[in-house]
């Protein structure tokens, strides 16, 4: 490295440099860098799971990076914490708002450190300095309405009034725009623009291509956790942004497809929940052998679909039929025992039981078959069933008495995958099978679910990771924005198609 | 049940009615209440008297300062067991402070006449400790508070009995106590007819301070944020555990307090004084609208759910409702405000 240590400190408000963080099994982040210039909108894309929350969590500190330098304001700096970032002037509009509901607008915004009257709290003050930044970002709120009581983008504009009330001078913004209205929209970026013209730098993250063309001044593009490219938006188009976020190669990363779609074995037709936002007039058909992939953007309610077929979540209207049969699946022990099964996003809040064992994991959806006459537990076929499944999953463990959590993830899911095998369905539905599984294991997760579907299961795996759902699925269903916006073939679709779909209902 | 109701609104598409209903659901629990009031009054309608609000009003004000210790630390999802008995520790070692020097049985043969304020600071001093250490073993140890309380209910009640049964003269009920203690509590101003106990008084006044705390100091703020989402307060700069381990201390200040008050306002303390206390004052927070799930309540819910409690309460037993079947009444009462409350916050899949 030459040591050349003169910062122009005028051009960049913010440098991150040659930033890598590993994780066990995973590099993150691989040498990333971004700058920041102050008074204008950098964007920074890439697909899910790229690196960009990596990336600002390093900045705040909530990750440590393994090495590279941040600089800010012409400072070399580490923050530790969120709040020493925001003490410092680099503040953050979440993508999920975290606010005291409860509680009005200016209390939140000076939560932590109210102005003070001898003993009491200068409401007075703290109502003039609210309103006086509402003005500044022409925002109409009652400082001192309740937060429950707001839209979401009003919430939002909440926020980027509590950035500016502390000064900041960088400010990253989250997928600002995912639940907004086009007026909505437009209102958010006048607010942008006054904060850029008053100098402030702003970290733009989103999906939305037309967006980010519209308002930002430079676009750093991330993929698989390395820096791609970073240039002026005047010179970017939507196709050139989307090369830029796909190109790479998929070798060897999967095994050979063997599997044979047969005749369709589920049917869905106009499925529409009953509480919004959520799925509208979703239907699609899925064979036996077949492996379906969902694609779409975070929030576009893919989970959704998986949730309502299988009775966690309310249905409005439309129709669900299993081999030829009308099922009704008001909840998930009726849909268990009409052939499906579910395997859930987030496997460890709804899906291991971390402190028990594998035996009790593997057996827990199935328990009906355990217990005879007596109404007393048969140990012996639970050790029988539990066998099959670290067998014929290939879990690595020790004994069945191991406690599941001191597992990897890759074998977690593997007992999962086994658990609902046992209730021998006819539907598998997987919710991002491969999520916090390291590369090796999902070769065989991938393994595992191919085998599955030459023994005539129908499968349906929502997945975030593009190249997994292109080197494992036979067609591709593309949500948008809570609507079915595609069914693709995966042999003859392409990486940008899916991405154009996926932004059709924006 | 509500949940059908609600569903069924769902249907009816007039706008004036589905908030009729609305209106309805978010304050069931007052209209349940409000009606076994005029059952009460139908039956036996000189249950109005001025009489009988004076009652009220004196045996709803230690209970009042004890659902204010509570309703504070319930709104940072909270909760403490331990209150009756801290209720109980002071009151017992307040009135063995306070006997009359010419009194028989007095607990401290020796003791010179003490002025009864001494004694009052004293034993809120010992509750406030205990609330500290309530507020630590929660905040600092991490025992849920249902627990923790739970452990120190068992130990105070423990530390009281020793101290109460020793000799001299063994389990004694505490009595013989000073005149000017017993009228600090008992004495009241005679309105044209209309006897205002002091007591009532003070009740007002530890409102009107818990209402400053509440609203308009940073305490109060951080209370709120606390128990609305702990984790907008910490990245915001809240101190929690400090936070904690105040609100706790100031529940125990106020126990104490309410203790001696209800020692003075007896006339006697015994070990067993103030048991269950606080699920009376937990169910009036609860009926007052202060909620479990954190971050919402107000010192006048809480003071208007204790005063409705306590007239139907006194109420109850007025028109001769058999004892036991009181305890039914009240029980349901709870069980319904919370089932009401719940419904507001429910995501709806």
């Amino acid at each position: 490295m030459q040591n050349i240590k003169v910062e122009s400190n005028s051009t960049y408000l913010l440098r991150m440099k040659s930033i890598s963080k590993e994780f066990p099994g995973v590099k993150a982040l691989d040498n990333v860098q971004l700058e920041v210039r102050p008074g204008t909108v950098h964007a920074l894309m890439g697909e899910n799971g790229a690196g960009k929350s990596t990336l600002m969590k390093c900045l705040f500190g909530i990750y440590h990076a393994d090495c590279g330098e941040i600089y800010f304001d012409g400072k070399k700096v580490s923050f530790t914490s969120t709040r020493q970032a925001l003490d410092n002037g680099v503040s953050m509009v979440h993508q999920e708002l975290n606010q005291v509901r409860q509680r009005n607008i200016m209390d939140n915004i000076w939560l932590g450190r109210y102005p003070n009257k001898f003993l009491f709290i200068d409401e007075e003050k703290m109502y003039k300095d609210t309103k006086k930044i509402f003005e500044e970002l022409d925002i109409q709120l009652d400082p001192k309405a309740k937060v429950e009581k707001l839209s979401v983008s009003e919430m939002q504009m909440v926020e980027i009034a509590k950035a500016v009330s502390y000064n900041s001078k960088i400010i990253v913004m989250d997928e600002p725009t995912s639940s907004l209205t086009e007026k909505e929209v437009n209102h958010l970026f006048k607010i942008i623009r006054a904060l850029r013209d008053k100098g402030v730098g702003i970290i733009y993250i989103s999906h939305k291509m037309e967006e980010i063309l519209q308002i930002s001044d430079e676009v750093t593009v991330m993929r698989d956790g390395k820096w791609i490219a970073t240039k002026p938006a005047n010179e970017l188009t939507t196709d050139i942004i989307i090369s830029l976020m796909v190109g790479r190669d998929l070798t060897n990363r999967f095994p050979e497809k063997t599997n044979v779609p047969g005749d369709t074995i589920l049917k869905v037709e106009s499925l529409t929940a009953a509480y919004k936002p959520s799925i509208e007039e979703v239907s699609f058909d899925l064979r036996k052998g077949e492996i379906l992939g969902i694609a779409g953007l975070v929030g576009s309610k893919r989970t959704d679909i998986l949730e309502t077929i299988f009775g966690v979540r309310q249905r409005k209207s439309g129709k669900i039929e299993i081999n030829g049969k009308k099922v009704k699946n008001r909840d998930p022990k009726e849909a268990i025992k009409n052939g499906f099964a579910m395997v859930t996003e987030e496997r460890r809040s709804t899906g291991i039981f971390g402190i028990l064992d594998i035996n009790f994991n593997s057996i827990i959806a199935n328990l009906d078959d355990y217990f005879g006459m007596t109404q007393l537990v048969n140990e012996d076929k639970c050790e029988k069933d539990t066998k099959w499944v670290v067998d014929s999953m290939s879990v690595k463990t020790p004994s069945q008495k191991t406690k599941i959590s001191s597992l990897s993830g890759g074998n977690q899911q593997k007992v999962i995958l086994g658990r609902w095998l046992l209730t021998e369905p006819d539907v598998l539905m997987l919710d991002e099978p491969t999520r916090g599984i390291d590369v090796g294991a999902k070769y065989e997760i991938y393994q595992l679910i191919i085998n599955l579907a030459n023994r005539g299961k129908g499968i349906i795996m929502i997945s975030s990771e593009m190249p997994e759902l292109i080197g494992v699925t036979d067609r591709i269903l593309v949500m948008s924005n809570g609507r079915v916006a595609g069914i693709v073939d995966t042999k003859a679709t392409t990486q940008e198609e899916i991405m154009r779909l996926s932004a059709k209902f924006l | 049940m509500f949940g059908a109701i609600t569903n069924k609104v769902k249907g009816i598409n007039s706008i004036r009615s589905k908030e009729v209903i609305k209106w309805m659901v978010d304050n069931a629990i007052l209209l349940v209440l409000l009606f076994l009031l005029l059952t009460i009054i139908v039956i036996s309608p000189d249950f109005v008297s001025l009489n009988n609000l004076r009652n009220i009003l004196s045996q709803a004000s230690t209970r009042i300062i004890i659902a204010l210790g509570i309703g504070g630390l319930i709104i940072t999802q909270g909760t403490d067991l331990s209150a009756g008995r801290m209720v109980g520790l002071a009151a017992v070692i307040s009135a063995s402070l306070l006997q009359d020097p010419e009194y028989a049985y007095r607990m401290y043969p020796n003791l010179p006449h003490l002025y009864f304020w001494g004694p009052i600071l004293f034993v809120a001093v010992i509750t406030g400790i205990l609330g500290l250490i309530n507020g630590f073993i929660i905040s600092i140890l991490k025992v849920t508070p249902f627990i923790a309380t739970l452990g120190t209910m068992i130990i105070v009640y423990g530390i009281n009995s020793t101290y109460f049964d020793r000799p001299p003269y063994g389990a004694q009920p505490i009595g013989g106590l000073d005149e000017e203690f017993m009228r600090f509590a008992q004495g009241y101003f005679n309105l044209g007819g209309f006897k205002l106990p002091y007591i009532v008084i003070y009740a007002a006044i530890v409102t009107f301070f818990i209402w400053l705390i509440w609203n308009k100091t940073k305490f109060g703020k951080n209370i709120f944020a606390v128990g609305g989402n702990p984790e907008a307060a910490v990245v915001s700069g809240v101190n929690l555990t400090m936070t904690l381990m105040l609100v706790y201390m100031m529940a125990g200040i106020l126990y104490g307090f309410a203790g001696a008050l209800e020692a003075a306002r007896v006339g006697t303390a015994t070990n067993n004084t103030g048991n269950m206390y606080e699920l009376d004052a937990i169910a009036a927070c609860v009926v007052g609208g202060v909620s479990f799930t954190g971050g919402v309540g107000t010192v006048r819910g809480v003071v208007i759910g204790v005063l409705i409690f306590q007239v139907i309460n006194y109420g109850l037993a007025f028109i001769g409702v058999n004892p036991y079947l009181q305890y039914i009444i009240k029980g349901l009462i709870i069980i319904m405000a919370v089932a009401i409350d719940t419904r507001k916050y429910i995501k709806k899949k």
